[in-house]
């Protein structure tokens, strides 16, 4: 296929630095022209376009960040007019209202590309036929995917996430050759073929392509041994474009960063320094070609290094070690990303008084459970077991609504959960590490 | 005729009733009827005690929750169908059970349910025009 689409991954460093320049000041000149939000901070900031003669200069402009989104939301940060926009995807944000993205058709085709040459990158080619497990709706994931599967020519199935039956059926049926999904869901999908009674590695499937949580390179070499496959990291978020800002090539040692499209930067999550390459930091991507969404030096809060070394697959792109850790509190919860602050709010909402919880994640198998621990105050109790059962059935359902997750509710006595001096403590993450 | 019962949140966790009872009971009040509800994870103990305020503020003081909610005490025969007759006349009287729970004095033979129901005024009603003994405490001895 078109093989001058994958060329980009082989550029030398010189030609992809003065491609990434060009790039970012036309970006930042139609942002500044077209985003209130941005021309107000380069205000504040004191700098203009023209002040980005270098990439080097890049540190002198402001970051964005996730709150920025939900300020504007939903289409405030927009650098397009809707009638350009052919596409919305959207993911849970910190407070209720989701985090809204945009797509010009120039994006999707840019999108799709990425996809593309993430797929060439780990061998998939259009003889491959791909069961793509990731959701398909509002999420980016399974979209996301499909596009850049349809443009490296493979046979796809959008299976979409869920119905664990219908998915193993389908996948010894249709001889699928690859599978994009979670890696939890992918252990699941192993465990409950063995119950039914096979092995994958009886299957056709040879490839998996697994993202959306992170997973250790521990849970790989399960992965491999008990299904046969080799499995694929796979990097990305909304807010940068959603699955294909890096993606794992063959060689395994690190995620290559689409970084024609994606510039990243690596700093000190608490200065807002930037740091050398190899050093360990929050990761800051600035969106050079998108014209929906081009955010600029966007916090992603995800810790993680960077590593200009040549790699063994030939490509010249810079490479991300896996993503263990965040700078903020977000945690992933079956591939959906959650705030406590969320079910903060949900709590304030049906309790009326500030609610006193605690998340207590756990793992059954390969997937995660979800635990709310709550406080019943003096204002909710009833003497009726009914009362209380449909207070905690209110707080599963106003959950499920509003991240698509089934917790467990359990109520518990005023004072049962923790105190500690400083700030609460929300999180007991029990799981361990995929 | 309407008895206070003090109604307590238990958590699903071992010691958690002897907790409750220890406090009430180191404060010389008397636990005079109980009966404990539970769902899958949490319980809901039900009293009826000797001193219904200082039974309220103790709890408060040890970061119990509780609440206060009005029961009728009923007494019934201590005999076979003695229920069944009682439940009858409820029935005709036109209200809903919520709960009930039931206690017995051995040394009297005598017997008394404690009962919550949808509307409290209507059920007394049709239980005194049914000649029915609604108590005013909870003191069979």
């Amino acid at each position: 296929m078109q093989d001058d689409l994958f060329l980009k991954d082989f550029l030398d460093r010189d030609s992809l630095r003065s491609l990434q320049l060009q790039r970012m000041r036309a970006t930042f000149e139609r942002v500044y022209q077209r985003v209130p939000f941005y021309r107000e901070a380069f205000a504040k900031a004191g700098v203009t376009p023209g002040d980005l003669r270098t990439l080097d200069d890049l540190h002198r402009f402001p970051f964005t960040v996730k709150t920025d989104l939900r300020d504007h939301y939903p289409f405030g940060l927009f650098a397009a007019e809707l009638s350009e926009v052919v596409r919305i995807h959207a993911s849970s944000g910190t407070t209720g209202k989701p985090i809204v993205v945009g797509y010009t058709r120039e994006d999707i085709d840019l999108w799709s590309e990425v996809m593309a040459r993430t797929f060439h990158s780990i061998g998939i080619t259009r003889e491959d036929v791909v069961q793509n497990a990731y959701g398909y709706g509002l999420f980016t994931g399974g979209l996301g995917a499909h596009y850049g599967l349809e443009r490296v020519g493979c046979t796809v199935i959008p299976m979409s996430g869920g119905q664990t039956e219908k998915q193993l059926m389908v996948l010894r049926d249709f001889g699928a050759t690859a599978i994009c999904s979670t890696p939890s869901y992918f252990v699941h999908l192993i465990e409950e073929a063995a119950k039914a009674g096979f092995s994958l590695r009886d299957t056709k499937l040879r490839k998996g392509i697994f993202g959306a949580e992170p997973w250790s390179e521990e849970m790989r070499r399960r992965i491999q041994t008990e299904s046969g496959i080799s499995a694929f990291d796979i990097y990305g978020l909304s807010e940068v474009i959603g699955p294909g800002v890096s993606c794992d090539c063959e060689a395994k040692c690190g995620m290559h960063i689409f970084e024609d499209h994606f510039y990243p930067e690596i700093i000190n999550p608490a200065t807002g320094e930037v740091l050398p390459p190899g050093s360990e930091g929050e990761l800051v991507f600035t969106m050079i070609t998108k014209r929906a969404l081009p955010l600029l030096r966007y916090r992603t809060r995800d810790i993680t290094s960077l590593h200009y070394e040549k790699c063994a697959c030939g490509r010249t792109l810079v490479r991300m070690a896996k993503v263990m850790r965040r700078s903020d509190d977000m945690l992933i919860v079956r591939g959906v990303n959650l705030f406590p602050s969320q079910i903060e709010s949900v709590l304030l909402d049906i309790e009326g008084v500030q609610p006193h919880y605690l998340l207590v994640l756990t793992r059954d198998g390969a997937l995660d459970n979800l635990e709310v621990r709550v406080e019943v105050q003096p204002e909710v109790f009833s003497d009726e077991i009914k009362v209380m059962e449909g207070l905690q059935r209110r707080i599963h359902d106003k959950i499920k609504q509003l991240l698509g997750l089934s917790a467990k509710i359990t109520l518990v006595e005023p004072g049962a959960i923790e105190r500690s001096a400083g700030k609460a403590k929300r999180v007991l993450d029990q799981r361990k590490s995929l | 005729m309407k008895l206070q019962q003090i109604s307590i949140f238990l958590e699903n966790r071992s010691g958690r009733l002897a907790h409750v009872t220890k406090v009430l009971g180191d404060a010389g009040i008397n636990l005079l009827a109980l009966a404990l509800a539970d769902s899958s994870d949490f319980g809901i103990l039900r009293l009826i005690v000797s001193d219904v305020d200082k039974a309220r503020q103790l709890l408060q003081d040890h970061g119990v929750v509780s609440t206060v909610t009005d029961v009728l005490a009923v007494e019934i025969a201590n005999r076979p169908g003695g229920l069944a007759s009682l439940l009858a006349i409820i029935e005709a009287a036109g209200v809903n059970v919520e709960y009930m729970y039931a206690f017995a004095e051995a040394s009297t033979g005598r017997a008394a349910l404690i009962f919550r129901f949808d509307d409290n005024a209507k059920a007394l009603a049709g239980l005194q025009k049914a000649g029915v003994n609604v108590l005013k405490q909870v003191d069979l001895g």
